[in-house]
């Protein structure tokens, strides 16, 4: 643990509805889901029909582009419906699940004795390849690629986030058995870790991985910026990274021969009645914390993180990447001259225009009102101070509204995806949509070639 | 009360409805009242509560110790140039009264111009001009025909800043350019040593000595009627309305650095731009002038008021941080040269400025091109 990385660009957002670190049974969840809209730049192609009984590791559709990459079911039960949008676009499988949980069998095997080939194989048809992304566009990561490394970071220090030594606890054995597995895709494998890490924690025992400590404020935890600080992604080169709760899944995959996507996530926010983690199986509906949720104000139910999470609705599913339920109370309401009011305590800024810097620990209650009205870039130098790259966010920006390939690709977008930006979306005075541009410009980069 | 007004105009300003051709002026009365409703639709769920209003506000707050001391130093100017006995209030109501009309045609017009563009856009109405209707009159002088304002800040409006397509896209700092405008347009009326203390063109029969600023004095080389420095800091001297006191300025740049609006690196480097040639030309003296001890220039003329209003204006200022130590630094050594060896112009940083306001975008160029070529260097280190 002797490398120790400082950030200090960034924001740590002190929200109300931390977590408490307790683990509570839920109610057996009604349905799950399994949405390509998790999946950036996926064309799925529906592989089940309506009324179709799967396993838990039955595909549900693969990636037409990467047809041998399978998106596979988290539980067995019955494919109750199959939600489609504008333009049939697939929008989620729903699966109603079965009272006890079966499993596609996989030979289980020595992987020190496989070759990579033979791993590859292995995860995709377990239905595990789907875990690996690939910076750049934080796409999932093609089977052929070799990367330069595998990054996994071991913290998330998004507001609200779960606290990952909480999560994995008990885990040592499948993580350990995970980081095999991804050692033979690639021989440099790097952990990003707090360094407020708990005594508790598994990383402690865990070998074989080159760890990194990172301190500073968020996005410190973001793979992003880890990547940046550890090793930075150059023009052509290609990285993988894979959330720490993944790599027990191929743990699991690997030692059991199942596709085991059960993990511990935190339901947070300032309308949960108790905010605390529960053990759930990916993609379960939100409605199955409902209970916890208070009812007394309209809410948005966010599937991630508030920086950088999908709102899905109150009855809507858990994202596959996310390890959170972020609730929140929805801001459509008018405040009469809020903006002039000296004080304005209830509401958090990051600058000094209002007063909430004076008090660093007191947790805000913030609901989803935007707080203005779009408008262009005016004030300089403010993204700069949240976001610890060396990237120019608003020339990356802007070259991106102008649709000028060659300029997105000087300033580096391929270091980023958009949740290493969301602190800039944030705090942006002018209400500029950061993320959504981002993801514009990463789409255009992909579909150029 | 005032919200159940607003909910029930709304439809009629709705696009189609029958005042929907005002659907921009509504939007901005309303949202001026209230913070409206919209939420979040991608992206962040929650957002920082700070927007343009509020920066523009904290601005106009900085700016109102200018305003004050501008007020009452025009009432005591005229006092002391007529000998005539007024006490504090009296003159700071006569400073007053002759400021109010000049900041209300700067705001009629300009925001009047401001709402007919947003309108025919069917935009936002935005806020800069909140703050450039503000800046024009305090870099009046006291005397100027109200007239010439509105032309100038219609000129601001529409060529500086309207045509470029509104806030946040304009080249030029708008409110200089109203004074630029004026400058080369009605030069009489800006410069010289009569337009600078109220009552003085109008002819009154009053012999006095003069009206000259400091900086006029300097340049047509009487550095020996200079004032004293501590009337030049706290501005007990004829100028523009807003600049004069160094110490009222000083006021606005700890509110705009302690909010973190302004850039520090911009004011630091004018400054440091400033001392810099000011050294050097004092090694180099051939006349009293140049030979002037430099912080005598820190608070003559528009210096500090450019430096903390002017220079810093995040729009028209150069946008990298390194670029805006180099941008800040040449205002400082531009005024100084334009000042001293430019019999002409006696105050250099309403030229600097502008100047620098037309390079910043050419120094930006060359901090990004810098970037580029560290990020192409990295390649071979880690291969």
């Amino acid at each position: 643990m002797s490398n120790v990385i400082r950030i200090r660009k960034g924001l740590t957002l002190s929200l109300k509805g931390k977590a408490e670190k307790v683990l509570s049974k839920l109610p057996a969840a009604m349905a799950y889901a399994l949405k390509p809209g998790d999946f950036p730049h996926l064309t799925p192609h529906l592989l089940v029909g309506e009324g179709d009984e799967v396993l838990a590791g039955t595909p549900l559709f693969n990636d037409k582009r990467l047809p041998e990459i399978r998106y596979v079911s988290p539980v067995s039960g019955v494919v109750s419906a199959i939600v489609r949008g504008e333009k049939r676009r697939l929008l989620a499988v729903v699966v109603k699940p079965s009272a006890t949980q079966e499993y596609v069998q996989h030979n289980v095997a020595d992987v020190s004795a496989l070759s990579r080939e033979q791993v590859i194989s292995l995860l995709l048809a377990g239905g595990a390849w789907p875990f690996i992304r690939q910076r750049p566009y934080g796409t999932v990561a093609n089977p052929s690629d070799a990367p330069k490394a595998i990054f996994i970071s071991g913290f998330d220090s998004a507001p609200l986030a779960p606290d990952t030594d909480f999560t994995l606890m008990g885990e040592a054995a499948t993580f350990q058995k995970g980081i095999e597995v991804l050692r033979k895709l690639s021989d440099k494998l790097y952990l990003g870790l707090s360094d407020e890490i708990a005594a508790t924690s598994i990383f402690h025992k865990i070998k074989d991985v080159e760890k990194i400590v990172f301190k500073g404020p968020h996005p410190a935890g973001n793979t992003g910026v880890q990547i940046h600080h550890i090793s930075p992604i150059n023009k052509g080169e290609k990285v993988w990274t894979i959330d720490p709760q993944h790599v027990i899944a191929i743990g699991r995959l690997a030692l059991r021969g199942v596709y085991d996507v059960s993990k511990v996530i935190a339901l947070a926010g300032s309308e949960v009645k108790h905010p605390r983690y529960f053990r759930i199986i990916a993609g379960v509906a939100v409605s199955t914390v409902s209970d916890y949720v208070n009812t007394s104000g309209r809410c948005r139910y966010i599937s991630g993180s508030v920086l950088t999470g999908a709102n899905v609705g109150a009855d809507g599913y858990l994202g596959f990447y996310d390890n959170a339920i972020t609730v929140v109370p929805e801001g459509d309401k008018y405040e009469f001259l809020g903006w002039a009011n000296p004080l304005r305590q209830h509401r958090y800024s990051a600058s000094r225009s209002y007063l909430s810097w004076m008090f660093p620990y007191k947790e805000y209650t913030l609901d989803t009102n935007i707080n203005g009205g779009e408008r262009a870039f005016v004030l300089t130098g403010v993204y700069e101070k949240v976001l610890p790259m060396d990237i120019l966010p608003v020339y990356l920006l802007k070259a991106i509204l102008a649709g000028d390939i060659d300029r997105m690709e000087q300033l580096g977008i391929y270091e980023v995806v958009e949740e290493d930006l969301a602190l800039c979306e944030f705090v942006c005075p002018s209400k500029i949509p950061v993320q959504d541009i981002l993801r514009k410009g990463i789409d255009l980069m992909i579909n150029n070639g | 009360m005032l919200r159940n007004i607003l909910n029930r105009l709304r439809p009629s300003f709705e696009k189609g409805a029958r005042f929907g051709f005002l659907h921009s002026t509504f939007e901005a009365f309303e949202s001026f009242a209230f913070v409206p409703n919209t939420t979040t639709r991608s992206g962040v769920h929650v957002r920082d509560c700070n927007d343009l209003k509020r920066v523009m506000t904290v601005v106009i707050v900085a700016l109102m110790p200018a305003l004050f001391f501008g007020c009452w130093n025009i009432g005591y100017q005229h006092a002391h140039t007529f000998g005539l006995e007024m006490t504090f209030w009296s003159m700071w109501i006569y400073g007053f009264l002759r400021v109010l009309p000049i900041i209300i045609v700067s705001y009629v017009v300009g925001l009047g111009i401001e709402f007919t563009a947003a309108q025919l856009r069917g935009h936002e109405v935005n806020e800069g001009f909140l703050v450039t209707g503000m800046l024009i009159p305090l870099i009046m002088p006291v005397d100027v025909p109200l007239w010439m304002v509105g032309l100038a800040t219609a000129f601001a409006v529409i060529i500086g800043k309207e045509i470029f397509g509104g806030t946040g896209m304009n080249i030029f700092n708008p409110a200089l350019l109203a004074r630029a405008f004026i400058f080369f347009s009605y030069p009489s009326h800006i410069s010289g040593d009569r337009v600078w203390v109220a009552g003085l063109q109008s002819p009154s029969g009053v012999e006095v000595t003069t009206g000259a600023t400091p900086l006029a004095e300097a340049a047509a080389g009487h550095i020996d009627r200079l004032p004293s420095m501590a009337d030049l800091f706290f501005g007990f001297i004829p100028g523009s309305i807003g600049e004069t006191s160094t110490l009222a300025v000083l006021i606005g740049a700890v509110i705009l650095l302690y909010t973190g609006v302004a850039s520090w690196k911009i004011m630091f480097s004018c400054v440091a731009g400033l001392l810099a040639t000011g050294f050097l030309m004092n090694w180099l003296a051939v006349n009293p002038y140049m030979s002037l001890p430099p912080y005598y220039h820190l608070c003559m003329g528009g210096f500090a008021f450019g430096a903390v209003f002017m220079a810093t204006d995040p729009v028209t200022a150069a946008q990298t941080e390194i670029g805006k130590w180099l941008y800040g630094f040449l205002i400082g050594v531009l005024t100084m040269l334009i000042r001293v060896f430019n019999e002409g112009y006696p105050e250099g940083m309403m030229l600097a400025i502008l100047l620098m306001n037309a390079f910043a975008p050419l120094i930006d160029h060359y901090v990004v091109a810098s970037h580029i070529r560290r990020r192409l260097k990295r390649i071979p280190a880690n291969v």
